[in-house]
């Protein structure tokens, strides 16, 4: 299973012969690019086809046939299916050109490359690790990398079933002792040096001094433990006064490779883990997922299904954007009365999520080809109920409550402007994206399920501040209350899955990416099969994540009370982030 | 108006916080602890506060929530217990985080197994509480739970949940999720009526 036919007015080997050939492997698509040609290649890719928005960039580990590979994907702003590319490498030593100088969005997905799977970006700006500690021995989403714990390559464990005797994992370590240490490094001797390296990162930022009077720059840390970052989530920031000179996010406390944990499990099991990702829209993750999978195995959800989701996903967005705009007031100092309001219609939303799926924020709701069960009676005219009679009020009284509010109004215009051409080079999606005022919605821009069936509007607001970020929130939700008006009317009977519900599927080898627009951004996942029950690379481009990339861009120039707020208003979930 | 803005705001905090009273009153004293003035709380005509008087008053559970499997078990008239698990070992297999751990009875005489687990014990603490294995299980034998208060003061001892500590009677079950309980009954009584008929025939 593939992507669709590319719309290319050219094919691209004729192009540029001898660099770009065709991936033959069956099941793939896309593009093998010569690994030292990559940068022309991109750069007559993004001035002359017009692929200006790199989306994703990851690695594949292909140990039997020591190789190492970088995956791009790329995509015209002005709408389309994706193009792949791909740069194979010796995986002894795995050395390629960075893109960030051509596509600055791909600092933080290049350094994770690094990080998890070892491959050296040559000219990126600042390649550490971005999401394990300095202390950590190896890479460990290589394959011949084992965790502590290791039982199995894949899960279902033998020890399991006939002979199951119980064990606790945390008195079963193979190793003897399940921390690894590189060479050299002895955590009793330990000092922070990679806190060294991250505030030398931080002085490379010097601001040239207009008053001729010399101040002091300090460094503090906001966070992990701060309540504003909404999570354990950190910021280095370099100060001069009260004037942001410099920032550094570092992230990872979260983190619990969750790739790695996704190609340990059957297909099937990976579901309740993507509910574990964005924890406040595990509908729209596991929509994501399955259609990654779905697209491998080429089954299609019957009818009903595909309105079902389409409901699923739109009532997330609209529990992730009210929450977001609380939280967000919660930032500009407004204590919890706006979030409060905002969670009486979260509660009234998860309570059909509860009787839908069995848990409120934990759905699980999704199969391949299917959802796990059809709706209970009565829930469907309690969503009714809901987008027909109470959020339209209840979201117009949030908005007499908010949108004028002077207070609110002077501490979010003109804060951490965003231009679109920033937007798009440093590959945001979703609100932040569209708030700067380019219309990129994916489920306009390259449509999925049935999205394209329903009359709605690509919100979008143009000055790429705090403030349009919040109403561009707004007005998504009010978009998603119509398209739900019309799937509520529209959704026929029938069966709620596509053949008989499996727990061990069949996915055909190939390599496959679902991307839903999710309430962050674009969520995608990319998902390689060897024919084998457990997928041999899983990698998630997590929204929450790559949105980051322009937060120092962001604060720069703005005081230090405003970062709080431009987080705010980017809109993590520190699950999705760390992964 | 400079301020008009917010002022505005200050009329929806204040409209909400009349409702709350608004709402007691009409409501005379059954606002809280009573399963109607819960319902209305959660309903689409909410108004006011919403905070659910935990833990003296607690949301209606849905039919499928679910929370920690049980093994559902059959009473026998003797008193007895017949566990209607046959030790297939899918559940072990679906299950995500593989906290489900189970050994096979075999017959002390020739050595084959027998369909009935020995030991089931399954680790409270790993369960992620996905329903996998209720979904998958072709005995319904595994079903998900409604008790979600489950705090305990020693992990090692409380959290491990043998044989005996997941079993639970089908009435229980049938209290539980009563629809599912019916809907399953009919199709186990019509293929029942479908062999018996083949019976008949043969």
């Amino acid at each position: 299973m593939s992507y669709p036919e590319l719309a290319l007015e050219t094919d691209l080997t004729y192009m540029f012969p001898e660099i770009v050939t065709r991936d033959t492997r069956p099941g793939y698509d896309g593009y093998l690019v010569d690994p030292s040609h990559l940068i022309e290649f991109a750069t007559s890719l993004r001035d002359k086809i017009g692929y200006d928005y790199l989306t994703s960039v990851t690695g594949v580990d292909y140990i039997n046939d020591g190789k190492m590979e970088v995956v791009y994907h790329i995509r015209k702003s002005t709408g389309g299916v994706p193009l792949v590319f791909k740069v194979q490498l010796p995986r002894e030593e795995p050395v390629v050109a960075s893109l960030v100088p051509l596509f600055p969005g791909a600092e933080f997905q290049e350094r994770e490359a690094w990080d998890l799977l070892g491959i050296k970006f040559t000219g990126h700006p600042d390649l550490r690790r971005i999401l394990m500690w300095e202390g950590f021995d190896g890479h460990p989403l290589r394959k011949d990398w084992r965790e502590g714990y290791f039982e199995d390559e894949g899960k279902p464990f033998k020890s399991r079933w006939p002979e199951g005797h119980f064990q606790k994992s945390e008195n079963r370590n193979p190793f003897g002792r399940n921390v690894d240490y590189p060479a050299g490094f002895d955590p009793e001797e330990w000092v922070a040096q990679p806190e060294t390296a991250l505030y030398s990162s931080l002085d490379k930022m010097t601001r040239e001094e207009e008053t001729g009077i010399d101040t002091e720059q300090i460094i503090i840390n906001l966070g992990p433990q701060h309540p504003s970052t909404h999570g354990v989530f950190r910021m280095a920031v370099k100060l001069d006064g009260e004037t942001i000179v410099g920032l550094k996010p570092v992230m990872g406390y979260l983190h619990r490779n969750h790739e790695k944990i996704g190609e340990r499990n059957t297909y099937l099991a990976n579901f309740p883990y993507t509910d574990r990702l964005d924890y406040f829209c595990s509908m729209s993750n596991n929509f994501g997922y399955a259609l990654a999978i779905e697209k491998l195995m080429g089954v299609k959800p019957p009818e009903r299904t595909e309105y079902i989701r389409v409901i699923m996903a739109e009532l997330t967005r609209i529990v992730n954007h009210v929450s977001t705009i609380g939280f967000l007031l919660n930032d500009l100092g407004a204590y919890f009365t706006p979030i409060l309001y905002a969670f009486e219609e979260r509660e009234l939303i998860l309570d059909i999520f509860e009787a839908v799926s069995g848990s409120r924020m934990m759905c699980n709701y999704f199969r391949f080809g299917g959802v796990s069960r059809d709706l209970p009676e009565g829930i469907l005219d309690k969503i009714k109920d809901l987008v027909f009679e109470r959020l339209t009020r209840k979201i117009d009284e949030l908005e007499l409550y908010l949108t004028n509010n002077e207070i609110l109004r002077h501490r979010s215009e003109g804060v951490g402007i965003l231009t679109p051409e920033q937007a798009l080079a440093f590959s945001t999606t979703g609100p932040l994206l569209r708030a700067s005022g380019v219309p990129y919605d994916l489920r306009r821009a390259d449509p999925y399920s049935i999205y394209d069936r329903f009359e709605f509007d690509v919100a979008v607001r143009y000055h790429g501040d705090v403030y349009d970020r919040y109403l561009v929130r707004i007005d998504e939700i009010r978009q998603s209350i119509r398209i739900l008006q019309q799937a509520v009317k529209g959704i026929p009977e029938g069966p709620v899955q596509e053949g008989r519900p499996q727990y061990q599927v069949r996915v055909p080898p190939g390599e496959s990416y679902g991307r839903v627009e999710g309430p962050k951004g674009e969520l995608g996942f990319y998902v390689i099969s060897n024919g084998k029950p457990n997928p041999w690379r899983y990698h998630v481009r997590a929204p929450s994540f790559i949105n980051l990339t322009p937060l120092e861009q962001m604060c720069i120039g703005q005081k230090v009370a405003d970062v709080v707020v431009i987080l705010g208003s980017i809109d993590i979930v520190l699950g999705e982030t760390d992964r | 108006m400079y301020g008009l803005g917010i002022l505005k705001g200050l009329g929806v905090t204040l409209k909400h916080f009349l409702n709350t009273y608004i709402d007691d009153i009409r409501w005379k004293g059954k606002r809280y602890y009573t399963p109607e003035g819960l319902a209305h709380r959660s309903s689409k005509s909410a108004t006011g506060i919403f905070t659910v008087q935990y833990p003296e008053e607690k949301l209606p559970i849905p039919e499928e929530f679910r929370f920690i499997p049980f093994l559902v078990y059959e009473e026998k008239e003797d008193g007895t217990k017949e566990y209607r698990c046959t030790s297939c070992g899918i559940c072990s297999k679906v299950c995500p985080p593989q906290c489900i751990w189970i050994i096979r009875s075999t017959d002390p005489n020739t050595g084959r197994p027998i369909p009935d687990p020995a030991e089931f014990t399954i680790d409270a603490d790993v369960c992620m509480s996905c329903g996998l294995c209720a979904e998958f299980c072709p005995f319904d034998a595994i079903k998900m739970d409604h008790t979600y208060e489950l705090a305990n003061y020693n992990r090692s001892r409380n959290s491990i949940y043998d044989k005996e500590k997941l079993g639970k009677p089908v009435s229980y079950y049938a209290q539980v999720r009563p629809i599912n309980f019916a809907r399953e009954e009919a199709a186990r009584a019509e293929a029942e009526a479908i062999r018996a008929a083949r019976r008949s025939t043969s």
